[in-house]
C-alpha cells in the first residue's frame, strides 16, 4: 500500500487470513466433521488426528524464530478464526487441537524469557507435543477469580494442592499450567506429567466426549522456583483471551447448526410441503442466523481490540455472555427443528446440543 | 483487516450529533411529549424551508459530484466508511437525545431517502431541496404494501392520484410527499410506483393527525388524494410496468432506511441504559464486569446482558451500513439488523423502567417515555415479523409464494 490509511470500521479479512480459513475449513470438513460422530461414540479422537492437525502448522507460527518458530506477531484475530473454523468441524477436536496453542499463547504473553526458551521449542517440532491449562474446579458455583487450589512457598519452590476439573487432554499432556491461589493472589505453575502427587483421571461428560477431559488431583505436588509463570499472573487477561476463544467455538458450532437445519428443513416435507414454508419453522431459522451473526461480531470485536492492544475485558465478557446464552438457544432450536429425528444420534444436532452446553461452563482452555 | 471500532474520522460527526442531542433535543423532550401536536419551534434553527437551487448552484453541485466520482474511481477496491456508516453513528447519537424530535428536524424526511435512492439527476435537482415525507400505508394495508389501492393514472402530461394514506411521519410538516400508488392493481406489485407530490398541490388534503403511544413529538398524518394532479416526470423510476422486475425500484430504499431505523432503536436504548446505569450507580450497583454473571447480583447481570444485546445490535447495524458503503448487496443484513435492534430496543427500554421501579415508571424521568417511543421502532419500516420473513426467504432461498 502506498499511502497509510487511517483505521476504518472494516470487516474484510487479510489475504493471509482468507487463505488460512480455506485450508482450515477443508481440514474441518474432511478430518473433523466426517469423523465427528464416530469420535463422540468412541470417546476419543480419531487415530492420527492430532498429527494431521499439527501439519496445519498453527502451533509454531507465533513462536520466535530463535526458538524454532516462524516469529509472526501474536494475532488473537487469527487464533480466533482458527477456533471458529475448526469448531465448524467438531468442537471437542477443535479444543484438543488448540490446547497446545493455548499453552503457547499464554507462555508468550506472560512467561519469562527463560520459560519461553524452556517450554516453547518443542511446539515448533514436527511431532505432537500436547500441553494444557488446568483452570476449572469441580465445585458448583465455580468462580475463576476465587480459586480453591492453593500454592504455598516451599523452600526454593512451591507446593500445590487442590482438584482441577474439565482439563482438556490432560492425560496426554507433557506439561500443564495449573492456576492456583498463592498468598491470596492468582498464579500459574508449570506442572510436568508424572510429577509426584499428581493424579489424572479421565472423566466422561455430557458432551465433548472425544476431548479427554480429565479431573486432575494435586496432593502436595512440588515444583521448582522457576515453575511459576512470569512475575505476576494477569489472570484477567488470560481468562479474557480464553473467553474469545470459547466464544469463537460457539460461533463455529452454531454455524454448523445453521447450515444443517437449513438443508434439513428445506427437504423435510410435512402437510404436503417443505416445513420451511411455515413461518414457525422459518422464523426460528432466521433467528438462529441473526443471533449467530451478533455473537460473531461481538467475538470479532473483542479479538480485534486485543490484537490492537486496546482494553478488551468488557468486550470479551459480553461476547462470552452472548455466546453462552444464544449458543445454547441455537443448540436447542437445532434439535427442535428436526423434531424426533433431532433426538436420534443419527443426526448431528444432538451432539452439537451437548457440546454447546459447555460454552457457558468452559474457562481458560482456548486462549487466543 | 478486521476492526470494529469507530474510525477517528467519524468521531467529530458523533460528537456533533451528541451535542445536538444533549443541548437541543433532551431539554425539550418531555415538553413535546406532552404537547403532542405542537411543532417544536426550537428546531427551526436547524433549517426551516430551504430555497430552490439556482442554475449556478446546480452546476456547482454537478462539478462536486464529478469530483467525488473521480475520487471514488481512484479509491476503487479500497474499503470505505461512507454516508451509511456515518449515518448510523449520527442517528444513534441524535436518538439518544430524542427520536421523535430527530424525526421532526425540518428538511429530513423518509421521502428524502427514497428520492436520493431512486431519483434521476434531473429529479434530484428538482426535489433535492424538498422536505419529503413518505406515504405508503393505507387504512386497510399495512405490512402488505404490495396490496395498496391508491391509484395513479396518466392524463396527458399529468398523473392523477386518488386514494387515502395513513401513518405518514411528518406528513403535516413536510412540503412534499412521496406517494406509493398503483398504475394497475391487477398487475400486482410490479405496477406500484412512487410519485413526488407537493403538499400544496390541489387535491392533496391533510385529514388528521394521530394520537400515539409514544413518538409524540413527531406528527403522524392522514392525507387524502382527491384527483390530485402532478407533472408527468414526478414519477420516481421508470413508468413502465415490468412484471419481471417487480418491486425492486420502490423496495431498494429499505436497504438504506432499515439500518437507519435500527440506529434509532440503538439511540433510544442507549439513552435508557445510560440513565439506568447512572441511577443504579448512585444506589451502589457497580456493574464493573469484575465477576461472572453467576457471581454478580441479578441487577448487575441484567445490565451486562442488556449491554451485550445492545452491542450485538449495534455491530449488526454497522455491518449492514458498511456493506452498503462498499456496494455489497445488503437486503438480508438490513433486515437482520432491523429485527435485532428493534426487539433489543424494546426489551432494553422496558427492562430499564422495571429496574428503576417507581422512578422508572414515573414521568419525573424520561425512562417511561423511551419505553413508549421504542415500540414503534420494532414496527415501522417493516415489523419484526416482516424482517424475519425477509431474512428467512433469503437464507432458505424461498419465494414469497412458498414462504408466505
Amino acid at each position: 500500500m502506498s499511502e497509510q490509511q487511517e483505521p476504518l470500521f472494516d470487516l474484510t479479512l487479510t489475504e493471509d487470513q482468507q487463505l488460512m480459513r480455506e485450508t482450515v475449513s477443508r481440514f474441518a470438513t474432511s478430518e473433523m466433521r466426517e469423523k465427528s460422530r464416530a469420535a463422540d461414540e468412541a470417546g476419543e479422537a480419531p487415530e492420527g488426528f492430532y498429527e494431521r492437525a499439527l501439519e496445519l502448522g498453527f502451533n509454531m507460527v507465533q513462536i520466535p524464530e530463535d526458538l524454532g518458530g516462524m516469529g509472526a506477531e501474536r494475532s488473537p484475530i487469527s487464533n480466533m478464526l482458527l477456533a471458529e473454523d475448526l469448531a465448524v468441524g467438531d468442537m471437542s477436536l477443535a479444543i484438543g487441537a488448540l490446547s497446545a496453542l493455548s499453552f503457547v499463547n499464554t507462555v508468550l504473553d506472560q512467561g519469562s524469557e527463560a520459560q519461553k526458551k524452556k517450554w516453547l521449542p518443542r511446539f515448533a517440532e514436527e511431532d505432537v507435543h500436547q500441553a494444557t491449562i488446568a483452570m476449572m474446579e469441580p465445585q458448583a458455583r465455580f468462580d475463576s477469580t476465587d480459586l480453591k487450589t492453593t500454592a504455598k512457598k516451599d523452600g526454593d519452590g512451591y507446593v500445590i494442592d487442590g482438584v482441577k476439573a474439565m482439563v482438556p487432554v490432560a492425560a496426554s499432556s507433557e506439561v500443564m499450567l495449573v492456576v492456583a491461589t498463592l498468598d491470596g493472589e492468582p498464579a500459574a505453575f508449570f506442572v510436568e506429567a508424572g510429577a509426584s502427587g499428581l493424579a489424572i483421571e479421565k472423566q466422561d461428560h455430557m458432551g465433548l466426549r472425544p476431548l479427554e477431559l480429565c479431573t486432575v488431583k494435586l496432593e502436595g505436588v512440588k515444583v521448582g522456583a522457576d515453575a511459576k509463570l512470569g512475575e505476576k499472573l494477569d489472570l484477567v487477561r488470560m481468562l479474557d483471551l480464553g473467553k474469545i476463544g470459547i466464544s469463537a467455538l460457539a460461533v463455529g458450532t452454531c454455524q454448523a447448526v445453521l447450515d444443517y437445519v437449513k438443508e434439513y428443513c428445506n427437504e423435510r416435507v410435512a402437510f404436503g410441503e417443505p416445513i420451511t414454508y411455515r413461518q414457525s419453522v422459518a422464523f426460528m431459522i432466521a433467528d438462529i442466523a441473526i443471533e449467530l451473526e451478533g455473537m460473531r461480531l461481538l467475538t470479532y470485536r473483542a479479538a480485534a481490540r486485543a490484537e490492537q492492544g486496546l482494553d478488551f475485558h468488557e468486550h470479551a465478557y459480553r461476547a462470552h455472555l452472548q455466546a453462552a446464552e444464544k449458543g445454547m438457544k441455537i443448540g436447542t432450536d437445532g434439535v427442535q427443528l428436526l423434531g424426533g429425528h433431532g433426538f436420534i444420534r443419527e443426526h448431528m444436532v444432538e451432539l452439537w446440543y451437548r457440546n454447546l452446553r459447555a460454552i457457558g461452563i468452559l474457562s481458560g482452555c482456548v486462549t487466543v | 483487516m478486521i476492526n470494529l471500532e469507530l474510525p477517528p474520522k467519524l468521531e467529530a460527526a458523533r460528537q456533533g450529533s451528541r451535542g445536538l442531542a444533549e443541548q437541543l433535543f433532551r431539554p425539550i423532550s418531555r415538553k413535546y411529549d406532552k404537547q403532542e401536536h405542537d411543532y417544536p419551534e426550537e428546531l427551526r434553527v436547524l433549517g426551516g424551508p430551504r430555497k430552490a437551487k439556482t442554475a449556478e448552484q446546480i452546476k456547482e453541485e454537478q462539478a462536486l459530484r464529478e469530483l467525488a466520482k473521480a475520487q471514488e474511481a481512484k479509491d476503487e477496491g479500497k474499503v470505505k466508511n461512507g454516508n451509511n456508516v456515518q449515518g448510523i453513528v449520527s442517528v444513534t447519537e441524535m436518538c439518544r437525545g430524542d427520536v421523535g424530535l430527530m424525526l421532526s428536524v425540518p428538511g429530513v424526511g423518509l421521502g428524502n431517502a427514497a428520492i436520493s435512492a431512486v431519483a434521476t439527476p434531473e429529479q434530484k435537482a428538482r426535489f433535492g431541496h424538498c422536505y419529503a415525507s413518505m406515504a405508503i400505508t393505507e387504512p386497510s394495508t399495512g405490512s402488505d404494501s404490495a396490496n395498496i389501492s391508491t391509484t395513479a393514472v396518466l392524463d396527458g402530461d399529468e398523473w392523477v392520484i386518488n386514494g387515502e394514506k395513513i401513518f405518514i411521519t411528518a406528513g403535516e410538516r413536510c412540503d412534499h410527499v412521496v406517494v406509493w400508488a398503483t398504475l394497475d392493481k391487477s398487475m400486482g406489485k410490479a405496477a406500484i410506483k412512487s410519485f413526488v407530490v407537493p403538499r400544496d398541490a390541489p387535491g392533496c388534503e391533510l385529514v388528521g393527525l394521530e394520537d400515539k403511544l409514544g413518538l409524540r413529538a413527531s406528527d403522524t398524518a392522514t392525507i387524502r388524494f382527491d384527483n390530485c394532479r402532478v407533472p408527468k416526470d414526478n414519477i420516481l423510476g421508470s413508468p413502465e410496468v415490468d412484471a419481471k422486475k417487480g418491486f425492486g425500484g420502490v423496495m431498494q430504499t429499505f436497504d438504506n432506511t432499515r439500518p437507519t431505523v435500527a440506529a434509532m432503536a440503538l439511540g433510544v436504548a442507549r439513552a435508557s441504559l445510560d440513565l439506568t446505569t447512572e441511577i443504579l450507580k448512585k444506589e451502589g450497583v457497580k456493574a464493573d464486569y469484575a465477576k461472572d454473571m453467576w457471581h454478580s447480583s441479578a441487577i448487575e447481570a441484567e445490565l451486562y446482558r442488556m449491554e451485550a444485546e445492545w452491542d450485538a445490535a449495534r455491530l449488526l447495524t454497522m455491518k449492514a451500513a458498511f456493506m452498503s458503503d462498499n456496494k455489497e448487496p445488503n437486503s438480508m443484513e438490513a433486515s437482520m439488523c432491523k429485527a435485532k435492534a428493534g426487539r433489543m430496543g424494546n426489551y432494553v427500554t422496558l427492562r430499564c423502567v422495571e429496574l428503576c421501579q417507581a422512578m422508572g415508571y414515573s414521568e419525573t424521568e424520561l425512562l417511561e417515555k423511551w419505553a413508549r417511543d421504542s415500540k414503534i421502532l420494532d414496527i415501522f419500516e417493516g415489523t419484526q415479523q416482516i424482517q424475519l420473513l425477509i431474512v428467512a426467504r433469503r437464507l432458505l432461498g424461498l419465494s414469497s409464494a412458498q414462504l408466505k
